[in-house]
């Protein structure tokens, strides 16, 4: 394994299998020529939270559509509150690896999961996990905005409703804190009782993330969060992710390149349901090992 | 790009090739001026003088030119990984070599005034000198066109050499100087000369680095080896 990944703690080792067994690696140039110290570039912002222990863990994991194999023994890990960014074409199983994270995939019939998903020290993959307490702590933010037909203040008590029993003034609370914390709480403090579907499409988007971070998850699932915004509402959801992986452990499904450099601390490359290569974003971006891996983000899509 | 399949977008190809092809230019242009800037002294050939200064405006054109296609690139197409590393390679090695030209045309402007030298002060380091230079300047401007990482580490290895006859020369120039105080006008010229003939080496060492990390995505250590310290010949 190289210079870029070791950094990032021993943990990190359980990627190996998955990783050695991709192309020839795209920087045989350096082998060839024999380099015996081989400077490394400082890169120590990511490579210090990539050190950070594992809010999960993903080992060995296949996953079915029916007869159709998508995922391919993926063997992952998401460090705490930092983000994880997932890019790879259209097919390549990098949504689908987002949905067995909280176990989406449980609500449709012949899809099915082998190998290990660690959170919290359990295998959420096991029979008998409760799929309401992981949603909760494991929360989802969809491509196109979702709010519910109902008001604003409604839309961030619901979910709270579902698994607490809080007064109303802590409701208040936790309403206006949660809008606060996407930058919402200026834009709608006035009309919380309006109905959520006439915000625009960047306040909807931020209301979901509102309505995820209100029942405080651990880890927040976002699956092409900006894909129908525009730049502006995109930037603030950008900067928002900053701000929330202080304290939560984040990851993206993107199809844009540029917006996982910019936002993830590492960066997953996924190919035809397989893991091609994960590393700290900057060596995913100025340097990645796998030739694969530098078609995709190079634009040679072959 | 060599090795490399196609992009999608074949307007990109064709602007990475445009971005290579001016500094391959530029890497040709230079080569000539140190060749006919060192004839110029060791064979005294006046008309090989002329050349170098000559070509300066073209390099100093096209070094432009590669700058103003990088940014140009670096805005548009947000290019990443080899990409990213080969156009930061060549607005760098564009200024290397810019800087090779100007010392090739300095050269060349002091290479008439050392004929009145006694016949005691050959010629001879100067030529092995800029017979290393050259060959050096050559194989990173081969590594250069090529994407060849190997032959990039052969040049950054080999300065070494050039650097100890520097030094030697610096040694020999110094005593004709104190031994007669009518060789210091000559001998500066010629001191001259072989600091910028030393220089040329140097930027030809900075192309293998920057090709070698465009090529592997490998940084070659900060420290290369070197041969000699001409400043510790006089004592400060």
């Amino acid at each position: 394994m190289n210079t870029g990944v070791q950094a990032t703690g021993s943990t990190q080792a359980s990627l190996s299998g998955s990783q050695e067994s991709g192309q020839a690696a795209v920087r045989s140039g350096a082998e060839a020529v024999g380099v015996a110290q081989v400077a490394t570039l400082p890169m120590s912002e990511h490579d210090e939270q990539l050190a950070r222990p594992a809010a999960m863990e993903v080992r060995g994991l296949n996953f079915y559509y029916g007869t159709s194999h998508a995922l391919h023994d993926i063997s992952i890990r998401f460090p705490e509150r930092s983000v994880t960014g997932m890019i790879g074409p259209s097919g390549c199983g990098k949504s689908t690896l987002l949905r067995v994270l909280n176990r989406m995939y449980d609500l449709y019939p012949g899809q099915r999961a082998t190998g290990e998903v660690l959170f919290d020290n359990q295998n959420i993959l096991a029979p008998g996990v409760n799929l309401n307490v992981l949603r909760s702590r494991v929360g989802m933010v969809f491509q196109k905005p979702t709010p519910f037909p109902m008001s604003i203040y409604d839309n961030i008590a619901f979910g709270i409703r579902l698994h607490e029993r809080v007064s109303r003034s802590e409701m208040d609370g936790r309403v206006e804190d949660s809008l606060r914390r996407v930058a919402l709480w200026s834009e709608v403090q006035n009309r919380l009782h309006s109905s959520a579907t006439a915000l625009s499409g960047g306040q909807q988007q931020r209301l979901c993330i509102a309505r995820t971070i209100a029942v405080r998850p651990e880890v927040i699932l976002l699956d092409e969060p900006t894909s129908a915004l525009d730049p502006v509402s995109t930037a603030r959801i950008e900067e928002l992710l900053d701000e929330l992986k202080g304290e939560f452990t984040i990851a993206i499904v993107t199809h844009n390149m540029q917006q996982a450099a910019r936002c993830a601390d590492q960066v997953a490359f996924f190919y035809m349901g397989r893991l091609v290569e994960v590393d700290s974003t900057p060596r995913m971006f100025t340097a990645p090992r796998e030739k694969q891996t530098q078609d995709y983000i190079t634009g040679r899509f072959g | 790009m060599m090795n490399e399949p196609t992009h999608t977008v074949t307007r990109y190809d064709q602007e990475l090739e445009r971005l290579r092809g001016i500094v391959a230019r530029m890497g040709g242009l230079v080569e000539r001026q140190t060749a006919q800037a060192i004839a110029a002294v060791v064979d005294q050939n006046e008309e090989a003088a002329r050349e170098p200064p000559r070509l300066d405006a073209e390099v100093d054109m096209l070094e432009r030119e590669a700058e103003q296609l990088a940014i140009r690139i670096l805005a548009l197409r947000a290019p990443m990984a080899v990409d990213l590393r080969q156009i930061v390679a060549v607005l760098k090695m564009s200024g290397d070599l810019e800087r090779i030209g100007d010392y090739a045309s300095s050269i060349a402007r002091r290479a008439l005034k050392v004929e009145q030298l006694e016949g005691a002060l050959s010629f001879s380091a100067l030529r092995a000198m800029g017979r290393l230079v050259q060959e050096n300047l050559h194989k990173a401007v081969e590594a250069m066109v090529e994407n060849d990482a190997t032959r990039a580490k052969e040049v950054w290895n080999a300065d070494t050499e050039v650097d100890e006859i520097y030094t030697s020369m610096f040694r020999e120039l110094v005593t004709y100087m104190m031994e007669d105080p009518r060789n210091i006008g000559p001998c500066i010229h010629l001191l001259f000369m072989a600091k910028n003939l030393e220089r040329i080496g140097d930027h030809a060492t900075n192309i293998a680095e920057r090709i070698y990390y465009a090529v592997t995505g490998d940084m070659l250590p900060a420290e290369r080896p070197r041969g000699g310290d001409a400043a510790k010949i006089i004592p400060g």
